[in-house]
């Protein structure tokens, strides 16, 4: 099976010369979870951001592929591949709180990409907005649809961003931390919603999280990221089984298991980190010579 | 709060407002040197022709006597005779008040749509050049005062490239009988634009000169909101539903960036309306503020009061429109 999402050597810096991701190769099939880990400033939501071309604007995608259903991004024209982007792929984001523009109503916020961007009628895009408001589990979608954001829970506007997400039948979502900014419980419901949602439609899943808890749960594949370099791309299962890279053992000593919530946690030892970035390094050296 | 409390409490805030005015001007005036009575007579007067013009005026009784006179006319709608040509002073106000009202809604008009368009530009074109140069534009505006800004227009496209007037409020030679002071709402009421054509170039340069201070501010503010607002989440979110950046900027900051904006604009348009004064003086334009200068050099005690009163009236309006606008616009403050 072709994939449905291919990254290849895809090169993003900060300025001239600063790289920001090292030459990420990346492949999502149609259907699947893939889960991309990392700590905070490996770079994996700027994956999703390249994606989506939402990078800030001091960064630039210097080459590399992303093709995405067929349609190489990096080659298209700026709204030829805003409009590509807009019907094939959306965002799940970290923050329901900022995520939703307060002065627009739920419904529009919902209905706009199907209006505007797809050239739906208003009627269709919004009797299928209450229809995904009500497969998101939102009691009362008619008067959902007319409510402003503030007057909503953060749990409640987090599932309208999921229900929005699906709004044009995507076939990749990226979803970027959803759970960081909710309470646990809320983090359970939304995950699973998340996953139902997605099993529901047949979409492909990017899920960016540091939790590899969330990933053994949803995931069929994961990618791990450190400074920009792809340290390891697997399957689920062997990855849990057998991580191949050091990194990546010294991660999974650092979850919490479910199996055994009282087992003492090792923080990623200092060797492991140290060797890590002596590959980071080599690897800049590498390119710098070809 | 319902909207007939929170009308009710504008109106018991306004009225607290206006008495205390009343209170400063009525006073200060009459601290202040020089009376109307000496204007009126000619040098060489007997402390007689004096005590009886002040006795006809009422100024020789006590200032609170006085206050307290001119209160009891004040609330029921009387704000006395005017010295200089003995007409009701609520009679000669509102006669000048549209002449005001009119170039002070022209200024804001244009102040609005240069500012607008110039923080729009400045941040779609954000980080470049032409940013730059709105930047510099906007400092130069800022540092030269209304009045300045009148000489230079006179200058400008009075003299040197004369293609407007640069006195009066229309043409002396203007076929055309108002039935209202409402000059420019009338001749578009009734479709004279070869009229509304004459009025625009004569107001045309006061306005401008009023406008261009308020324009550099609401382009200084807007475009810097609008380049924090540029930032948000939900605008990332908008440009991932694949709208571009110029629809990212008007649908989904803009409503949200213009708040802060309007409150400016509200406390800004109280400046320019207090600008007109000066500015009506510059271009002759018959106005409220020129009204005013003329009844300050004749110490024309009630009718000063009573320009003042308007002015303090006209400042409480605009600060009523400036909240209720806020609230149309901000869904957050409508069930507060």
């Amino acid at each position: 099976m072709t994939p449905f999402l291919q990254i290849s050597n895809l090169n993003v810096t900060l300025g001239q010369t600063h790289p920001i991701l090292r030459s990420v190769d990346l492949t999502l099939s149609e259907g699947e979870t893939r889960g991309l880990v990392g700590e905070s400033g490996a770079g994996k939501s700027m994956i999703g951001k390249a994606i989506l071309g939402t990078l800030p604007s001091a960064l630039r995608v210097r080459s590399g592929e992303i093709v995405l259903d067929g349609e190489d991004l990096q080659r298209l024209a700026d709204k030829d591949r805003r409009r590509v982007i807009g019907a094939k792929a959306a965002l799940i984001p970290q923050d329901p709180l900022t995520a939703l523009n307060p002065s627009k109503r739920i419904g529009v916020q919902i209905t706009n990409r199907l209006v505007d961007i797809l050239g739906w009628r208003r009627k269709a895009a919004e009797a299928r907005a209450i229809e995904l408001l009500d497969e998101v589990h939102i009691p009362n979608p008619d008067r959902v649809m007319r409510a402003y954001p503030h007057e909503l829970s953060g749990g409640m506007r987090q599932r309208i961003l999921i229900a929005a997400a699906f709004a044009a039948e995507p076939k990749l979502i990226i979803a970027d931390e959803p759970t960081t900014a909710l309470d646990v419980t809320a983090q359970k419901q939304v995950l699973k919603l998340i996953h139902e949602m997605q099993q529901r439609h047949g979409t492909s899943l990017l899920f960016v999280t540091h939790d590899l808890g969330v990933v053994s749960k949803i995931c069929q594949s994961l990618t791990v990221l450190y400074s920009g370099l792809v340290l390891e791309s697997t399957g689920v299962d062997e990855f849990f089984a057998t991580p191949r890279h050091a990194y990546s053992r010294a991660l999974l000593q650092a979850t919490p298991k479910y199996t055994d919530p009282d087992a003492s946690l090792t923080p990623v030892p200092d060797p492991v980190i140290e060797a890590t970035q002596r590959e980071v390094q080599m690897f800049d050296r590498k390119q710098a010579h070809v | 709060m319902t909207l007939l409390k929170r009308a009710l409490a504008q109106l018991c805030t306004t009225a607290i407002t206006l008495f205390g005015v009343a209170i400063v001007v009525f006073f200060v005036v009459r601290v202040v040197p020089g009376n109307p009575i000496a204007m009126m007579l000619p040098p060489g007067a007997s402390a007689e022709d004096i005590s009886r013009l002040e006795a006809l005026y009422g100024l020789d009784k006590s200032i609170l006597h006085q206050f307290v006179i001119w209160l009891g006319g004040a609330v029921q709608g009387d704000l006395g005779t005017s010295i200089t040509t003995r007409q009701p002073v609520l009679e000669l106000v509102l006669s000048r008040l549209p002449a005001t009202l009119e170039l002070s809604m022209m200024a804001l008009v244009i102040a609005v749509a240069i500012g607008g368009v110039l923080a729009l530009t400045g941040t779609r074109m954000r980080g470049t050049r032409v940013e730059g140069a709105i930047d510099v534009g906007n400092g130069m505006a800022l540092s030269v005062p209304d009045f300045l800004w009148g000489l230079v227009l006179i200058l400008a496209f009075g003299v040197l490239w004369p293609i407007f007037h640069i006195s009066g409020r229309a043409s002396p030679t203007l076929d055309f009988e108002f039935a209202t002071k409402f000059y420019l709402f009338e001749s578009v009421l009734r479709l004279r634009f070869d009229v509304w054509l004459d009025l625009v170039s004569h107001m045309f340069m006061p306005a401008l000169a009023l406008a261009i201070p308020l324009a550099a501010i609401i382009a200084q503010l807007l475009k810097q909101s609008l380049k924090e607002t540029m930032h948000l989440d939900y605008v990332t979110l908008a440009r991932t539903k694949g709208y571009g950046e110029n629809s990212v900027i008007l649908r989904e900051a803009l409503p949200n960036a213009i708040l802060p904006t309007l409150t400016l604009v509200g406390v800004q348009f109280t400046f320019l309306i207090g600008g007109t004064v000066i500015i009506e003086r510059l271009f002759s334009y018959e106005g409220l503020g020129n009204m005013a200068i003329d009844a300050v050099i004749n110490r024309d005690l009630p009718l000063i009061q009573g320009i003042v009163i308007l002015f303090a009236l006209i400042f409480t309006a605009v600060n009523l429109v400036v909240d209720l606008s806020y609230a149309a616009l901000n869904p957050r403050l409508r069930h507060g």
